[in-house]
């Protein structure tokens, strides 16, 4: 079963094809990397399926949902959470607003109900913090919950990064490279995080990450991007011993 | 001994009786302070215009300060809540045999300011920053030149003989309840939104925020207490024109709100009440009865030069006034803090507080 369809997808900027023919079938559950060397179109394929830019050419089906042309928060409302390569907190808010800010499109309440504090208003505020809180605990991080997350360390800000992402609720989830800046000890600490959240929230995970250990260690299938274009598409076997892509991005990686 | 007193003192605050106390009591002083003559007639008047720009400067800072755009269109939305209920209660609704009308015609007033809101909304969803500014420049000086130029609202002379239906219970009860109302709204999914916009408006969208849905209600919930605040006003001073509404009023609200501080509900009515103050104080009369216990030869002097010409000085002192304060709070009094009594139960522990 797949969640995720990418069928011939392309994005240009200008005269740049940053994405071209871009396919990909994503299974339910499954753990996939995307990896390639800097500028291959790698995030541009997540702000693709985020609805960030729109796709010039082919399409995407989300659970058998068109989401070429949806808006960001729709296609975020149907379950799509992401991170981001250059972390992008709300800096000026607390970390537990940062959090709940994440439960918008789950809180169902309308605005008079916000307006008069009446009605279900309540009830799912109070939905919010406690799973707000739960998440901040799963990461560690309720001890912070009042700081303003611009005062976080940047260990922690990644890790609040991926705590919103989950409030949203996703059945699919997008790290852009989340081990960027990590030292080998905070990697292993990270890909068993990532295993055990896959499983408790019953994720299907697609990743971005140059940290070879990571990807090798934890995905279950890897995808290559080169100059916008796939090499090469396998489990992680087939992918160390892909000739065009030893020769494209291993080679350039020294020890990689 | 400081320190038991400081506790009790918090203690105070965090009571959740505190505000509905301060609620009652307050609205029963309006009744009584007018029937009592409690305070000098210009005082009242003053106090009224507390509460008429407590309104103003929340209503700006859900837009500049919580959503963190800037608008220059706030007089425009007061113009428009002033004439449009000017026009109900002078040539439309019996008001002098139906008293319970005024309130209908501020809270139309607002309504129809809210409904120019969504014009300042749409362009919002394009721009941002310095030209989202300029388009609501704009905005007021469309206002302005469109009621000088429709005969029937007066014209650039304006409309007199307003009738002074604005009284010291009317004011606390609009201020109250939009205060009331704005602070729900900033502590509820909506206001969380708006402050996410503030920080990045990308993100807030693939966090699943509406951005579109989130600033349409801001812009509409803030062009409508700027409405009623205008409604308020015109039967106030029982007189308006175009001039009254110009750029220089929304200076006015700016200051309070960047004094008082941004995104925080206690700041801009701490801001407002400020403002109005020393704006008052500022005026020649206020300023020779202050001073008129000096002895006459240095009071004689002064009254000459200084405050004869306090108009112009207060020109000067209130920018460096303003100056100062963006120097030393760069956020104002109260930026991004909130006064703890405006604070829901449930989002006590929650709220950042340095
Ligand atoms: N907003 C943009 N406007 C113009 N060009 C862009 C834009 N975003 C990305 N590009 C270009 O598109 C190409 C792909 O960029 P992308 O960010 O997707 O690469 P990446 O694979 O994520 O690289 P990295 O590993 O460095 O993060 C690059 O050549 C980049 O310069
Ligand atoms: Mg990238």
């Amino acid at each position: 079963m797949t969640i995720l369809i990418a069928n011939k997808v392309g994005h240009k900027f200008g005269g740049l094809s940053a994405v071209t023919d871009f396919n990909l079938n994503l299974h339910y559950g499954e753990l996939m990397g995307i990896i390639g060397p800097n500028g291959a179109g790698k995030t541009t394929v997540f702000n693709l399926i985020t609805g960030v830019y729109q796709a010039s050419e082919g399409s995407m089906r989300f659970k058998g949902i068109e989401i070429v042309g949806k808006r960001p928060n729709q296609i975020a409302a149907l379950r799509i959470g992401r991170t981001f390569q250059n972390i992008r907190l709300f800096r000026e808010l607390s970390v537990l607003d940062n959090v709940r800010i994440a439960h918008y499109a789950q809180a169902n309440y309308g605005i008079l109900e916000g307006l008069l504090h009446l009605g279900r208003y309540q009830k799912e505020e109070q939905r919010i913090i406690n799973n707000s809180r739960y998440l901040l605990s799963i990461f560690k991080l309720e001890q912070v919950a009042g700081e303003l997350a611009k005062n976080l360390p940047y260990g922690l800000q990644r890790r609040l990064e991926i705590a919103r992402a989950l409030a949203i609720s996703p059945e699919l989830l997008l790290l852009d490279e989340p081990a960027a800046g990590m030292n080998p000890h905070e990697i292993d600490q990270l890909m068993l995080l990532i295993q055990w959240i896959r499983q408790e929230f019953n994720l299907t995970i697609l990743l971005i990450e140059h940290q070879m250990k990571l990807v090798m260690g934890i995905c279950e299938r890897i995808q290559v991007l080169d100059f916008g274009e796939t090499l090469a598409v396998g489990t992680p076997d087939m992918i160390q011993n892909h000739s065009k892509v030893l020769e494209a991005y291993l080679g350039e990686v020294p020890g990689g | 001994m400081s320190v038991l007193l400081i506790k009790q003192w918090n203690s105070l605050l965090e009571n959740d009786w505190l505000v509905p106390v301060l609620l009652t009591l307050g609205f029963g002083l309006s009744f009584a302070i007018p029937e009592y003559n409690l305070f000098s007639v210009y005082v009242q008047l003053i106090m009224m215009y507390i509460g008429i720009n407590i309104i103003l400067a929340v209503s700006l800072n859900l837009v500049n300060g919580y959503m963190g755009e800037f608008s220059l269109a706030h007089a425009g939305f007061m113009a428009v809540g002033a004439y449009s209920s000017v026009l109900l209660t002078m040539k439309v609704l019996p008001v002098a045999d139906y008293p319970l009308l005024f309130p209908c015609a501020v809270f139309i007033g607002g309504v129809v300011a809210a409904l120019l809101g969504m014009i300042i909304a749409v362009p919002s969803f394009k721009v941002r920053g310095d030209y989202l500014a300029i388009i609501t420049l704009a905005f007021l000086m469309i206002v302005k030149s469109m009621i000088e130029n429709i005969d029937f609202m007066g014209g650039p002379r304006g409309i007199p003989g307003i009738m002074k239906l604005t009284t010291m219970p009317w004011v606390f009860f609009w201020t109250a309840t939009l205060v009331w109302i704005v602070r729900n709204f900033v502590f509820s999914k909506y206001g969380r939104a708006v402050m996410a916009i503030r920080e990045d408006e990308i993100a807030s969208d693939l966090m699943s925020v509406d951005t579109k849905k989130v600033k349409f209600f801001a812009f509409m919930l803030s062009s409508f207490c700027a409405g009623i605040a205008g409604a308020l006003f015109a039967h106030l001073l029982q007189f308006i024109s175009p001039r009254i509404f110009d750029i220089t009023k929304s200076t006015d609200i700016l200051i309070m709100v960047y004094l008082g501080g941004i995104a925080s509900l206690g700041g801009s009515i701490l801001g407002a009440t400020i403002y109005t103050v020393l704006l008052e104080i500022l005026r020649p009369s206020t300023m020779a009865a202050l001073l008129s216990w000096l002895p006459s030869f240095m009071f004689d002097p002064l009254q000459a030069h200084l405050i004869t010409h306090l108009g112009t000085w207060r020109m000067v002192i209130m920018p460096l006034a303003l100056i100062m304060v963006m120097l030393y709070w760069p956020r104002g009094v109260m930026g991004l803090r909130e006064f703890r009594g405006f604070i829901p139960r449930a989002h006590k522990q929650a709220h950042h507080h340095n």
